[in-house]
């Protein structure tokens, strides 16, 4: 059975309209709802699922963040992780993490836990970088099996297939393994109350990067997040020949 | 009683495989019969629409808010469940008070009969001509007068849709104090005509409290300026109440004054299954006990609901089937408190078993798509053949009895009996499938229903109001004195009977 190692991102809920501050620094974070990336939360109930079927014996559950990112490990315990562990990244270090900095946490993690799998969500809908998977396995120089939609566990052997641009393509890897989740693998489940009263009680450790061996320092400056243009209203024109104008008149035509 | 059948849905297009991508399956309903041949009623005593009535109207709004083309017609014409069908031929759009003034002045010395409409989502008929009643519609009195910030009191004309007040206000750190299903689509001054109650009413009252003052339009064109924003004010008899819930038949609303709330800034939702409906009020009351302060709704959804939502709509349960399901809401301004507050309910009521199971989120998108599976089952009926709807309030002991009733007396004649609604309200929403309508089968049902509540001592209106459809039945609710002293004001404001006629008073 294999140990997994699943990473979890606390991030703005999809269902939240997003703000830019005014400093055009950033989003709007503060007193905004978060929740789990949903990728994350599919690549949770992948690891569950393996669990109930008895293909993976524990479940870890880890996060990089601030104090709060310990809600949406509790969430993933509630959901059937069996331990989590939370690695702080706070303030001006939080702001400049990227996944060139936690795929390599996450290395470290998966060594130090010896674990078999790593399952993540194919991105993270607040930076869509799509990244973290791929560096990942490189660090740790496993295949990967990224945006899957379907995984079937061999006894030494995965079979994934992956949505691609062409349409779907099956290939086999050697565990270890990393693998991103895409989001038909498969939808997740609420946790239900027993769950989360369990999950209360399950243990999450604490770490920083440094216990890890992980330099954490910026790699990059955000010189300024805007809005997109706003759209502008159409046109209600008279006839063809008017049109043919604006095309031109618009360098269009 | 009704009369004629009418045709049964048109299957257009099978759920076919093209290219890969699925394709819908996808209903279309042939238009029901005029509501005029399917009922036994006469027409009042007043004009027909002429020439020189559409010259009048032209010149007062101008052609682009005048609708008398039949194809444009049938959306105000036909009412949201499909059921019923007006003749009317033209749809009036004024945008100001001043023109719904000289509109209604108009058709008052004329005797021309006026069927006030709003985002016509009502479902007893109130908002649609029974004949050729001239609509006049609220669309384009849509635009929000003011919003005090400091007391919440936003003030807007009666086309305002629910939905966008209540972004508005979101933007302001404010709640609007009513929310329902219809959203969407409905308009405030249509809410307050009806007296909506809706999903927030456990929390924040009715709109008797909630609405500050009123602008109304009397049928012979009187302008009322009820329009007061202060929270306290007994100066004489409180007028405004006569036209909240008197659903279009004594005024014309064109602005409300509302008192709004501050946003919540913690929300959660639990949404729990239930073995029967006894454990259902237990928890209901245990909820009351144990977090009343923070308790917004209290909803309960039964099986054969549930399983409506399976079948024709691809919505479930999160949590697994179970007999009964209740959904519960709690706001607050502390999200620690509430959360402490409600995991030692749940946790009561598991140890307790008086829930079998339950999931509970404080996350946006899982507590919207929570809510999508109960605030969409009213979605679900036009895909279910012909659904009697009903709308009923009890004491709460026996809120499900009549459900259970109706099943047995039903039988086989129809293949779903459901219930679902605002328990903490003692509302409860009753509907009956059947696979076509038949005349027998609207004999069978009514007014065996309507008697079966009084004996409950329930309401056989909770919050739909009576409308069109169950106006009939006002005498099983109120006394003769009441009924003659509404018949009096009516009278008094309305001489001519030109305002919403055949609704509410029969």
């Amino acid at each position: 059975m294999a140990r997994v190692l699943v990473g979890v991102k606390r991030v703005i809920d999809y269902a939240v309209k997003i703000r830019v501050k005014p400093d055009k620094s950033g989003v709007v974070t503060d007193g905004v709802k978060h929740s789990m990336n949903p990728f994350d939360e599919i690549a949770i109930e992948e690891a569950v699922r393996l669990k109930e079927k008895k293909l993976a014996s524990e479940i870890i559950a880890v996060s990089c963040g601030p104090t709060q990112s310990q809600e949406v490990i509790r969430t993933a315990l509630a959901m059937g992780a069996d331990k989590g562990i939370h690695v702080e990244v706070s303030g001006k270090d939080y702001e400049t993490l990227q996944p060139i900095h936690v795929s390599k946490i996450l290395a470290k993690i998966a060594q130090n836990e010896k674990v078999d799998m790593v399952i993540v969500g194919k991105q993270a809908i607040d930076d869509d970088s799509n990244q973290t998977a791929q560096m990942t396995a490189a660090v740790l120089d496993w295949p990967q099996a990224t945006f899957a939609s379907k995984v079937e566990k061999g006894d030494k052997e995965i079979t994934v297939t992956r949505e691609v641009d062409g349409g779907l393509e099956t290939i086999k890897c050697k565990l270890p393994v990393v693998i991103s989740a895409d989001l038909r693998l498969n939808e997740p489940r609420y946790a239900t109350l027993p769950n989360i009263m369990k999950a209360k009680k399950k243990p999450i450790a604490k770490v920083t990067p440094k216990d890890l061996g992980v330099d954490v320092s910026p790699r990059i400056t955000v010189v300024s997040v805007e809005d997109p243009p706003v759209r502008e209203p159409g046109v209600i024109l008279p006839d063809v020949d008017a049109l043919v104008a604006k095309l031109k008149e618009g360098g269009h035509v | 009683m009704i009369k004629n059948v009418w045709k049964l849905p048109l299957r257009i297009s099978n759920s076919t495989k093209n290219n890969g991508f699925p394709v819908t399956k996808y209903w279309i309903h042939s238009q029901p019969n005029f509501t005029k041949n399917n009922f036994n009623i006469k027409r009042g005593n007043f004009s027909h629409v002429e020439e020189e009535h559409l010259y009048f109207f032209r010149k007062l709004l101008g052609e682009s808010r005048i609708i008398t083309d039949l194809s444009d017609l049938e959306k105000y014409n036909v009412d949201w469940n499909k059921h019923l069908r007006g003749a009317s031929t033209i749809v009036l759009k004024p945008k100001t008070t001043e023109e719904v003034s000289k509109i209604l002045s108009y058709c008052n010395n004329n005797r021309l009969a006026v069927c006030p409409q709003g985002g016509n989502t009502g479902v007893v008929g109130g908002a649609t001509p029974v004949f050729d009643e001239i609509i006049v519609s609220t669309e384009l009195m849509n635009k929000v007068i003011n919003l005090d910030e400091k007391s919440g009191v936003l003030t807007c004309e009666a086309g305002c849709i629910l939905q966008n007040m209540d972004e508005f206000l979101q933007q302001k750190n404010l709640i609007f104090p009513l929310d329902l299903g219809a959203k969407g689509s409905c308009h405030i001054g249509g809410n307050v005509s009806t007296n909506a109650g809706g999903l927030r009413l456990l929390k924040y009252g009715n709109l008797h409290g909630n609405v500050l003052g009123l602008e109304v339009v009397q049928a012979n064109g009187t302008v009322l300026d009820l329009l007061s924003t202060l929270k306290k004010d007994n100066t004489g008899y409180h007028l405004k109440h006569l036209f909240i819930g008197s659903e279009g038949t004594l005024g014309l609303v064109t602005k409300v004054a509302i008192q709004c709330r501050l946003r919540p800034k913690s929300t959660h939702v639990a949404f729990l299954g239930l073995q029967n409906f006894n454990q259902v009020l237990k928890t209901f009351y245990k909820a009351k006990q144990d977090m009343d302060e923070i308790l917004t709704a209290f909803e309960v959804i039964d099986t054969p609901s549930m399983e409506l939502a399976n079948e024709k709509l691809g919505l479930g349960s999160p949590i697994g089937d179970y007999p009964f399901y209740v959904l519960i809401e709690t706001t607050g301004s502390n999200e620690k408190h509430d959360e402490e507050k409600l995991d030692g309910f749940l946790q009561t009521c598991l140890n307790k078993n008086f829930i079998l199971n339950g999931t509970v989120t404080g996350e946006v998108s899982k507590y919207k798509a929570i809510w999508d599976v109960r605030e969409k089952l009213p979605q679900g009926y036009i895909k279910d053949g012909f659904v009697f709807m009903y709308d009923m309030s009890f004491p709460l002991e026996n809120y499900y009895k009549l459900v259970e009733d109706l099943r047995e007396h039903m039988g086989s004649l129809s293949h779903r009996v459901f219930g679902f609604g605002h328990l903490g309200d003692g509302n409860i929403h009753i509907q009956i499938s059947v696979k076509e309508f038949n005349q027998d089968v609207a004999n069978h049902i009514e007014p065996y229903i309507f008697e079966l509540t009084k004996k409950y001592n329930g309401s056989i209106s909770a919050e739909h109001g009576m409308g069109f459809l169950k106006a009939k039945y006002l005498n099983l609710m109120k006394s003769q004195e009441s009924i003659n002293l509404m018949k009096n004001i009516k009278q008094m404001l309305d001489p001519n009977g030109i305002l919403n006629p055949y609704k509410v008073l029969f």
